[in-house]
């Protein structure tokens, strides 16, 4: 059975179309509102409210804790100071992937990851024999994340802290509606934004509290599905979307390395001996068989596509993930690689997509040609390769 | 430039014969060693006054052929001579079975018990002897990197072709059906009495924790017998002044071809530069730098404490962790005012029989029980026990007209379930002196000194982990291309310019050589 | 002497119904001989007492190779098996582990235990999937003999060299613990949680007369594992109306091919002539002639009673002779008046599901050391199932059957005591013990049914009442199965065939010795 999140008591009210998903063995609203429009557009123009409880959180502390997580990520963690929070990759032995996620320094010694997959026994290996106390908090912390323009103002309502001065990826401890709470401002989805971490049972208050506020400050609950398409504008990689992890992945084909996800500038080579740091090297110096960019397809020629059929054009009304194959030429002859993620924006109007792609043909401005349906028939649609974040509000960091 | 071209950490006998052969092909070779004498775990130490036994390690009988002929130890003043008498397993009713190196003197033995095992006895002997041959081809391989074979694996497929030739087509079969046996069902297919299965058992078990039902044991006891002195299944005899006496003899070999033995020298870690081995940092804080590294250490010690384990493979590690140890066999020198009278012997003058291995485990089921308590974390309250008398035939170890007694004990192992060892300590003394006195009632009274080494003793005096003199137990999960570890059975370890040399590598534990033997072939042919 | 066959199964087990269905499918003229009055040997659904239907010794199905469904189109002869997705194992202190069909309820519940467990348990089951991935093209194949001359040994080994070197080292190591290790030891490396790992460890040692820490039972493991169904690994299921179902339609496929089935036949020997079989003797002394035989009994009644000893090569004979059965596995069939109710479950009674009394990894081994020296064990390990959970076609209403198999049970008894006496003895240990987890269940019982490894042996003719017709052990398996040089289903004696659980691939309703055996007997062309 699906566990209720520390939300749930709330949650369960808003849900009206009792559409849930299994997220973490969590049930987690897909959306609250039969449509998802209202959701989407929250974290575009006033403020979306996430409960994104079901994330793995572990606290690691002792003398050794900085060199265990420096040896297990893919970054160097010796310069966050504290404060401060490091979005980081780690990898296996071979270089791949195993997944992605952030850590907090709390203190000196004391630091918090969150991650989309149960690592426990990964810190635990990687930290034998060191001097360092690894502990799942999962269960007994509740989080919520509220992103979007308005999710400073509305938070500094409740918070004595000048939100002014919380900068990108950092974090602070402070009290909302009396429940401390930690404060950290980053999020997953290419937006100002904030996370709020809290003890589980004291986790509705603070869900009120920011609920009070909603109308004034357009603040709403937000589900899966609009999440999905603001992470796909912000160009962030999502687990079982762009890789599977290298610890489930069964078959060579389905493992990556970050190079090949394109989180290069996640990965430091020349810091101190991590895991997967020989053969990441080797890669380089080998070459990557792939990279992942963003792409965007050219509307116009599918507009043309449908308009054969008699059809207006049809634009996914949210997000997919999949794999559509990527051809270099319309005739198909030569396949460059698969989109794995894709949305129509209905801020930017773009149709954009997540694409793992050859090297060569990644370059920005390449063309390339994604196959699409259209009742069941198969065409190629001119697409091109194009910059990410494909939504980058300046608010974002300011 | 390095210091030399190769440092070997600790002078067990292991390191020392890969010392002589490095030497021997012109390497300049430095050999530290923590203690103040060589010999690792195969030592002769004084443990009271004018009483002196080997502490550790036993078997002088298993040193490889190979080694003594092609190192000429002989020359370097090495002697070990078998004994007539193989094994002495007396019964509770005063009965026993001796096991002679001379076939027809044993089927006169083994006829008291059982005609048919008398009838058949010879024939397992010429059965068994080519499988054993067949074993010793493979333990002077480098394992190949399985499930991949390529051409540096021909030297493998030549020094085993002559022994398989010898085995036939029919018998290629049974040896390989043979490896994965329990013992107990290898010899309950050509005996019936309980006694004799016992005595051959007893080999089966050796250095390993395991009852002679397990399976994989069969190849236990064919590897005892590959190497033996004997020709059979089981060594006898030694070496006067002890197994110290034997690393002494290697020592003297090794100085001989120019390597250097450093004691009192303590390695505190390897030196890494940029991933590779070069050199090690002493105890006392100085380096000492070379263009190859072999550490005779087992492999958790050689991994985790002389290497950050932080710098090497996940999975190298995760491997390492897995390791199976599991000492549990407790070592007991007894200082004795008299030499023991046995029931079985009546009396009768002649002691020729106790020269051997003196086993007290009547028959297997005995080993077998005695072995079921470790399951469950509890020692054997009737253990078996092996048991030599080396003044016998070296008096000097003892003062006039006393004499030594060391005994193997199992099995006690390393933890207990249920609390710990100082609580048990006594009482499993106790036991084996119980046990004992079962079949030599007047053994306690004569009884001068004694000094009690439990797996954990052993552990900390000897730097065995968990007490396992095998650097790792010898059984199938941990055999040719598992061993040391996967992946890494070539001797090279996963670090570039660091090779094993230890008993952890293949082919495993037993002062036999074989591993510093290959583990130095290996050297030569990457590190010209 | 009238009829003419081309080919005489002897026994109508599943595999010799296979195989007779494969002969038969093939336009060959088949006649199946089969003791009891009743195909299915020990796959059989009897109606043991009025109204309820035991799964008398076989219970449940996994391992059935999905080649041979498709291949026989079983699904259209009745073969209709439902999975059982879940296994409740009871602790002594009242609590318990449940096991579901999905990761997230999975992971939740050995969260309970232990975190990290919940964490490699996902793991732990894509890496059993992976090794029985790489292992199953083995299953399919004829076994090589290493030792064969010339080409044909080279072409054999080549195959399966050419196999294993395609995978990957990881995977390759990883064989080799499994192959090797005690399934304790092998799941100690993975868990700390007592409990999941006396629950996985079953799989190691059922069947076998081994302990969870005897070297050799982690194949056992992946053996299990290799089950099947409808594509999906490691699954378990039930029959409709019971595992005689399973018999019943092999041998409806076989019939519908043409093959014919002849019950309470009881086949004496087999006739030879010049080193050839010709057909078989009954035990009325009927003869009947045929092209070829073959031997869906175990290698002891296959070489050694069936045949005269003059016409097997010494070799064979002693290969055989200390060929290892050591049946250890009892069962003891129930027939209900309710619902029994698990203690740790409270009212909630999860019926869906298998129940272990395993309750932990000493338990397992004390069991079996209770057995190797006293006969029985005191304390039993149980896999009980309850049929009418699924399928109320097997009881009357609100009645139930209960399926308990039980180790160990010694076949080799106390030789002070009768049979009956100790029949009883273990009857009672197996009740008693059970009572301690389901409370209810003594006042429940209107009918028991106890059968010790003795009584399986008389019953359905398994050496030893080993229910894999041979131990599953190293030495035991592939091409040393049933003897070195014997394994290709072929015997010294022209036309006669093995196609039993004694060859490869082994015990369970797997029908894979009878497919190959079938074959085999084919590619001769004798037939």
């Amino acid at each position: 059975m699906l566990k209720p999140t520390p939300f749930h008591e709330r949650t369960s009210q808003l849900c009206e179309g009792e559409s849930w998903q299994d997220w973490s063995g969590y049930l987690s609203a897909n959306a609250y509102e039969l449509d998802h429009s209202h959701e989407y557009y929250s974290v575009r123009t006033g403020c979306g409210m996430f409960d994104i409880s079901p994330l793995y959180k572990y606290h690691v502390r002792g003398r050794d804790a900085m060199t265990l997580l420096n040896r297990m990520s893919t970054r160097n963690v010796a310069k966050c100071r504290v404060g401060q929070i490091v979005y980081t990759a780690w990898c296996d032995d071979d270089g791949h992937i195993v997944d992605d996620g952030t850590i907090a320094r709390l203190g000196d010694d004391f630091f918090r990851l969150t991650t989309a997959m149960s690592l426990l026994y990964w810190l635990e290996d990687v930290g034998f024999g060191m001097d360092v106390q690894i502990e799942e908090v999962s269960e007994e912390q509740g989080a919520l994340a509220i992103q979007g323009p308005t999710s400073r103002q509305v938070l500094q309502q409740l918070t004595s802290a000048n939100l002014d001065d919380l900068k990108y990826f950092r974090i602070i401890e402070d009290k909302v509606a009396g429940v401390p709470v930690r404060i950290a401002r980053n999020g997953y989805t290419g937006d100002l934004g904030y996370e709020l971490f809290m003890d589980a049972n004291d986790s509705l208050p603070v869900w009120d509290a920011l609920m009070e506020k909603s109308d004034e400050y357009k603040l709403r609950p937000a589900g899966h599905i609009a999440l999905d398409m603001v992470r796909i504008e912000a160009g962030l990689v999502l687990i079982d979307a762009e890789f599977i992890s290298a610890t489930h992945a069964m078959y060579p084909i389905q493992r990556s390395t970050p190079f090949e996800l394109g989180l290069d500038w996640v990965v430091n080579l020349k810091k101190d001996h991590f895991i997967g740091q020989r053969a990441l090297r080797e890669e380089v110096a080998r070459g990557r068989a792939w990279t992942t960019v963003g792409i965007q397809v050219d509307v116009v020629a599918l507009e043309a596509l449908y308009a054969r059929f008699g059809m207006p054009l049809m634009l996914p009304y949210h997000s997919w993930i999949d794999a559509i194959p990527l051809y270099a030429d319309a005739g198909k002859k030569k396949q460059i690689g698969k989109a794995t993620s894709g949305t129509w924006s209905p801020v930017m109007k773009r149709y954009v997509a997540l694409a793992r792609l050859k090297p060569e043909h990644a370059k920005l401005g390449s063309g390339l040609h994604i196959e699409m349906t259209i009742e069941g028939q198969r065409f190629t649609v001119p697409a091109h390769v194009v910059e990410t974040p494909f939504f980058d509000p300046p608010r974002k960091r300011a | 430039m390095s210091d030399y071209d190769v440092i070997i950490i600790g002078a067990g006998h292991n390191g020392l014969v890969a010392a002589n052969y490095l030497a021997k092909a012109g390497r300049k070779v430095a050999v530290l060693e923590k203690k103040s004498d060589v010999g690792g775990a195969a030592v002769s130490e004084e443990f009271a006054p004018g009483f002196k036994a080997s502490t550790c390690a036993g078997g002088a009988g298993y040193l490889s052929q190979t080694v003594i002929k092609e190192l000429k130890l002989v020359e370097h003043g090495l002697a070990i001579e078998p004994r007539d008498a193989v094994a002495f397993v007396p019964q509770p009713n005063g009965s026993h079975l001796t096991v002679w190196r001379d076939t027809e003197r044993t089927v006169g033995e083994i006829a008291k018990f059982s005609t048919s095992d008398a009838e058949a006895y010879p024939r397992f002997l010429a059965a068994l002897r080519p499988m054993a041959e067949a074993v010793r081809g493979l333990l002077e391989i480098t394992p190949p990197d399985l499930p991949q074979v390529g051409w540096s694996d021909f030297p493998s497929a030549r020094t085993m072709a002559g022994p398989m030739r010898k085995l036939g087509r029919k018998n290629f079969n049974q040896f390989l059906k043979t490896l994965p046996m329990p013992s107990a069902d290898l010899l309950q297919e050509w005996f019936e009495s309980d006694v004799l299965m016992g005595a051959i058992a007893a080999s089966a078990v050796r250095d390993i924790t395991w009852g002679p039902r397990e399976s994989g044991t069969a190849y236990t006891l064919l590897y005892n017998w590959a190497l033996s002195n004997t020709g059979l299944f089981r060594s006898s005899g030694g070496m006067r002044g002890g197994m110290g006496a034997i690393t002494g003899a290697i020592a003297t070999a090794a100085r001989s071809a120019g390597v250097e033995i450093l004691t009192d020298c303590a390695v505190a870690n390897i030196v890494l530069e940029a991933g590779r081995a070069t050199g090690v940092r002493l105890g006392n804080g100085e380096t000492l730098s070379a263009a190859t590294i072999v550490s005779s250490a087992d492999p958790r010690t050689t991994f985790t404490e002389l290497l950050d384990p932080g710098l090497l493979d996940l999975s190298v590690v995760r491997n390492v962790r897995n390791i199976k140890y599991r000492g549990s066999a407790a070592k007991i020198h007894l200082a004795l005012g008299a030499l023991p009278e046995f029931t079985a012997l009546a009396g009768d003058k002649d002691t020729s029989p106790l020269e051997g291995t003196i086993q007290i485990a009547p028959n297997m089921m005995y080993i077998q029980r005695a072995y079921d308590c470790t399951k469950y974390g509890d020692y054997s309250p009737h253990p078996y026990l092996d048991i030599e008398i080396p003044t016998l035939t070296d008096p000097d170890l003892a003062p006039s007209g006393q004499h030594v007694m060391s005994i193997t004990a199992k099995y006690a192992p390393y933890q207990l379930r249920n609390g710990s060892w100082e609580g048990h300590r006594e009482a499993f003394v106790d036991a084996v002196l119980s046990t004992l006195g079962e079949y030599a009632p007047k053994l306690r009274d004569s009884i001068l000194h004694k000094e009690v080494l439990l797996p954990g003793d052993l552990e900390a005096r000897f730097g065995l982990p968990e007490g396992n003199g095998s650097h790792g137990e010898m059984t199938l999960d941990q055999f040719l291309h598992m061993r040391p570890l996967p992946g890494y059975a070539q001797y090279k370890a996963p670090v570039e310019g660091l090779y094993l040399c230890g008993a952890g590598a293949h082919p495993g534990g037993g002062v036999t050589g074989l591993p510093g033997h290959n583990a130095a072939r290996e050297i030569l042919k990457h590190a010209k | 002497m009238s009829e003419q066959y081309d080919a005489i199964i002897i026994g109508g087990g599943h595999n010799g119904l296979t195989c007779a269905a494969y002969l038969a499918k093939a336009g060959r003229k088949v006649l199946v001989l089969e003791r009891r009055h009743l195909v299915g040997g020990a796959a059989v659904t009897e109606e043991i007492y009025p109204g309820f239907k035991f799964t008398v010794c076989s219970y449940v199905v996994s391992l059935l190779r999905p080649e041979v469904i498709r291949e026989l189109e079983l699904a259209k002869h009745g073969l209709h098996i439902m999975p059982l997705l879940s296994s409740f194992a009871p602790m002594e202190n009242g609590d318990y582990l449940l096991t579901h069909p999905d990761d997230s309820s999975n992971y939740h519940e050995l969260r309970r235990h232990s975190k990290r467990d919940a964490e490699m348990f996902p793991l732990f089951n894509q890496m059993m999937y992976e090794m029985a991935h790489a292992v199953k093209p083995i299953l399919a194949t004829v076994p090589p003999d290493p030792s064969a001359p010339g080409l044909r040994g080279l072409r054999d080994l080549n195959y399966l060299r050419k196999h294993v070197q395609g995978m990957s080292k990881k995977s390759f190591h990883c064989l080799t613990k499994l192959m090797t290790m005690s399934v304790s030891d092998f799941l100690d490396e993975w868990f700390e949680t007592d409990i999941l790992k006396s629950l996985m460890a079953l799989n190691g040692i059922i069947g076998t007369m081994l302990g969870p820490k005897s070297p050799g039972t982690a194949y056992v493991l992946l053996h299990h594992y290799m089950g099947e169904l409808d594509g999906a690994f490691t699954a378990w299921g039930a029959q409709q109306g019971g595992t005689g179902g399973v018999s019943e339609a092999i041998a409806s496929a076989a019939r519908s091919h043409g093959a014919e089935i002849r019950c309470n036949a009881h086949v004496e020997q087999v006739l030879v002539k010049n080193g050839t079989a010709v057909g078989v003797v009954l035990e009325n002394g009927d003869e009947i002639t045929s092209k070829v035989v073959a031997s869906g009994c175990d290698p002891t009644v296959t070489f050694r009673k069936l045949l005269e000893e003059k016409e097997l090569p010494d070799d064979l004979v002693s290969a055989i002779d200390n060929f290892k059965y050591r049946g250890s596995s009892g069962k003891v069939n129930l027939a209900l008046d309710g619902l029994p109710r698990f203690s740790a479950l409270g009212d909630d009674a999860s019926a869906q599901c298998m129940a272990e009394i395993c309750p932990n990894m000493d338990y397992l081994e004390r069991a079996y050391d209770d057995a190797v020296y006293g006969g029985f064990s005191k304390r039993p390990f149980m896999d009980v199932e309850m049929p009418t959970a699924n399928d109320p076609t097997m009881a009357p209403p609100g009645k139930h059957v209960m399926s308990i198999f039980v180790q160990y049970a010694n076949y080799a008894l106390d030789p002070y005591e009768t049979r009956d006496a100790q029949r009883d003895a273990f009857g009672n240990a197996v009740i008693d013990t059970l009572a301690d987890f389901v409370p209810n269940i003594k006042d429940l019982i209107l009918h028991k049914q106890v059968l010790t490894p003795w009584d399986i042996e008389q019953r359905v003719g398994l050496t030893e009442g080993n229910i894999f017709q041979g131990e599953l052990t190293l030495d035991q398996l592939f091409f040393f199965r049933p003897a070195p040089g014997y394994s290709d289903y072929r015997t010294p004696v022209k036309n006669y065939y093995q196609c039993g659980s004694g060859t490869h691939p082994g015990g369970g309703i797997t029908a894979g010795p009878g497919r190959l055996g079938a074959l085999e007997i084919l590619r001769d062309g004798n037939v």
